[in-house]
């Protein structure tokens, strides 16, 4: 009910600001935001991109934005009123707005659309993602050579393909450099809770882990990662901030390269609808400076992100075995987009039960 | 330190937010005023102790600045509901909104910085109790504030004569007028009352569960807490016990997850919810005596003399 009111009130007050700025002869690019612009993570990762567009066009575009927009059927609601405001191309920035998403672009077959980390597209729906799990990949590797106990935590968002890919990849990257480690994973089953995340973090710290990692948008597990002496990566954007002395390194989203090249694709007229899905070579994802750690393992995270930019070297590579034990990619088999998008299994070594 | 203490020490900072959210809108509603602005009260009560910290370097300054922020925030509730008789349910509504907007615009300044806990306070002697001691009293000034606030209250309600007052008001307000109780006067007390407790609940978040400040961070703990009165039939022990059930359920499924059970997570993070539910519903099952907690004149607008 709050979040619903909430949303209709930012809705409201959107349209306001919209229409008076509606007079003047700017191209609007619009974005939808799940959290808080000021998260520390997610959010303010496509917040940070927005600024870049908007920094790079200037007067000829406007970037407004709803922000705390709650998945599901009330994000239907926001991104209608963005795309009657006058909106020619709207960013849906989370998962859970990917349904709303194609639903809206039914009914404004003029308005573009790009969903973040989805599957579902349309005509006037592409669909945009960030290989993260190279990333995690990278982590996994750290964690196994920093971590004393060979135990790492990892707190969980909800069981969607793009979380249950990243699990896979940290695991699978920690087993290639010791086979024996183990991932606690706790879900959270919220983006963004503070507490929460800390209680997880907590939790997870009590039953022996020494290294944090986590898919949820705030910076509370690295701050409880640093109080009890831990070392933790950070998600979606920098968080050295919150552990100075704590952060290894974090996956940084730094979408602002793709808005910019999207936008100018609109107003040049050549936007089409493209499932894009770039990596760190492509520098949608960035990792945050290798810190706090031993040179030797900084050397091998510097070799194996060179390795994965270069293309010589794709995390989930076999042979790998699913959870089950049946056969999932055969030896020096690459796993396919479409099997990893629609990621629904672990592999074997994982240690959690995935929620179904 | 054990695996169960560590558990109980997480417990204890998730729920003393919802107590102290919970007791002082229990104290609301036993004037018949329902706000349901704690949400709002208690994300202003967040950011200004957050900022207050930052600003002065003393959490307890912070602790003060939440109190004040969140009372002060309540009187606007207050002004629109029981002077203008502004209807309740949608005031208490707008007021979470606003909280929610305000303190997102306040607190811009601070998102990212690394705050300052609030130190623990040992109590000579009973600290060294073993196992207890650590638990109980070594504990946070505002952990200290919510046991004695409950034990407080209660006595307030049921042994004096102003919380006979409050009562009387909450459950006839005209007939509390009538015997010359000052109802508006009153009501504007208690509701300064309940946001003073749910700006001390902010100020738990931002100085003590996580020492940050995020736009949202209060992420639906001040429902959670009007939802506990009503399950508690307004009784204070009953949120108290209410308040750390709930804490409890949370935190163990954490821990049932880590461990690996293999139970499905959505059905444990539903758990917190179901549990406190069931068990508040079942200590207050008895139907007279619910009635008799229950405030008649709950969400009632009162003009006097007309």
């Amino acid at each position: 009910m709050k979040k619903l009111l909430f949303a209709l009130a930012t809705s409201a007050a959107m349209l306001g600001f919209s229409a008076s700025a509606g007079a003047q002869d700017k191209t609007k690019v619009c974005f939808i935001y799940v959290g808080s612009k000021t998260d520390g993570g997610w959010t303010q990762a496509h917040d940070i991109g927005r600024q870049a567009l908007q920094a790079e066009f200037g007067d000829k575009i406007e970037t407004p934005f709803l922000e705390n927009v709650p998945e599901g059927p009330d994000a239907e609601r926001a991104i209608e009123r963005m795309a009657r405001s006058g909106c020619a191309l709207i960013f849906t920035t989370s998962f859970g707005f990917m349904d709303a998403t194609i639903k809206v672009a039914e009914k404004f077959p003029d308005v573009k659309f790009e969903h973040a980390t989805g599957f579902k597209s349309a005509p006037n729906v592409a669909t945009y993602n960030s290989r993260f799990y190279e990333g995690r990949y990278i982590q996994g590797q750290i964690a196994a050579k920093m971590s004393q106990k060979g135990v790492a935590g990892y707190i969980a968002s909800f069981p969607i393909p793009e979380v249950v890919m990243g699990i896979n990849s940290f695991v699978h990257g920690a087993q290639s450099v010791n086979p024996d480690f183990k991932v606690k994973v706790i879900w959270a089953n919220t983006w963004f809770d503070p507490g929460k995340e800390a209680d997880a973090a907590k939790a997870l710290i009590d039953q022996g882990v020494d290294i944090l990692t986590q898919h949820t948008d705030t910076t509370a597990p690295m701050q409880v990662a640093a109080e009890r002496g831990i070392k933790a990566f950070g998600q979606a954007s920098d968080m050295i901030k919150a552990g100075p002395e704590t952060q290894l390194t974090a996956i940084v989203d730094t979408w602002g390269a793709y808005y910019i090249k999207r936008t100018k694709e609109l107003l040049d007229g050549s936007w089409k609808s493209e499932q894009i899905w770039d990596g760190l070579k492509d520098g949608i994802l960035t990792m945050a400076p290798y810190t706090n750690m031993p040179d030797d393992v900084k050397k091998m995270a510097e070799e194996t992100e060179a390795k994965i930019r270069s293309g010589e070297l794709h995390p989930f590579t076999g042979p790998i075995k699913k959870q089950d034990g049946s056969d999932w990619l055969k030896d020096g088999e690459k796993a396919e987009d479409g099997v990893l998008l629609g990621m629904n299994f672990y592999i074997a070594g994982v240690d959690d039960k995935l929620p179904q | 330190m054990g695996i169960v203490e560590a558990i109980l020490l997480t417990v204890i900072t998730a729920a003393t937010p919802l107590v102290l959210a919970a007791l002082g809108e229990l104290v609301t509603e036993r004037a018949g005023v329902l706000n349901l602005g704690v949400e709002g009260m208690m994300i202003m009560g967040a950011v200004l102790a957050f900022a207050a910290t930052q600003a002065t370097g003393s959490p307890y300054l912070g602790i003060l600045a939440g109190i004040g922020g969140g009372a002060l925030f309540s009187l606007l509730f207050g002004f629109l509901t029981l002077t203008l008789v502004a209807n309740q349910v949608a005031t208490g509504l707008a007021l979470t909104i606003l909280g929610l907007g305000i303190s997102g615009q306040i607190g811009e300044a601070y998102v990212g910085m690394s705050g300052t806990k609030l130190p623990q306070i040992a109590i000579p002697l009973l600290s060294d109790i073993p196992y207890l001691g650590p638990l109980l009293f070594r504990q946070d000034l505002i952990f200290y504030i919510s046991i004695a606030l409950v034990i407080g209250v209660n006595w307030f309600l049921f042994r004096s004569r102003a919380g006979l007052k409050i009562r009387a008001i909450g459950d006839n307000h005209a007939s509390a007028h009538a015997l010359g109780i000052g109802v508006i006067r009153t009501r504007y007390l208690a509701v300064m009352f309940g946001g003073a407790c749910a700006g001390l609940a902010g100020a738990q978040l931002s100085l003590v569960y996580t020492p940050q400040w995020v736009e949202n961070m209060s992420a639906g703990r001040g429902w959670i807490a009007l939802a506990l009165v009503v399950f508690a039939s307004w009784r204070p022990w009953r949120v108290l016990a209410g308040g750390y059930l709930f804490g409890a359920v949370s935190i163990s499924q954490l821990h049932a997850q880590a461990l690996g059970l293999g139970i499905p997570s959505q059905f444990l993070s539903a758990l917190p919810y179901a549990a406190t539910v069931v068990v508040l519903v079942l200590i207050s099952h008895n139907r007279r005596t619910t009635l008799i907690n229950t405030p008649a004149s709950l969400g009632k607008p009162f003009v006097p003399d007309r």
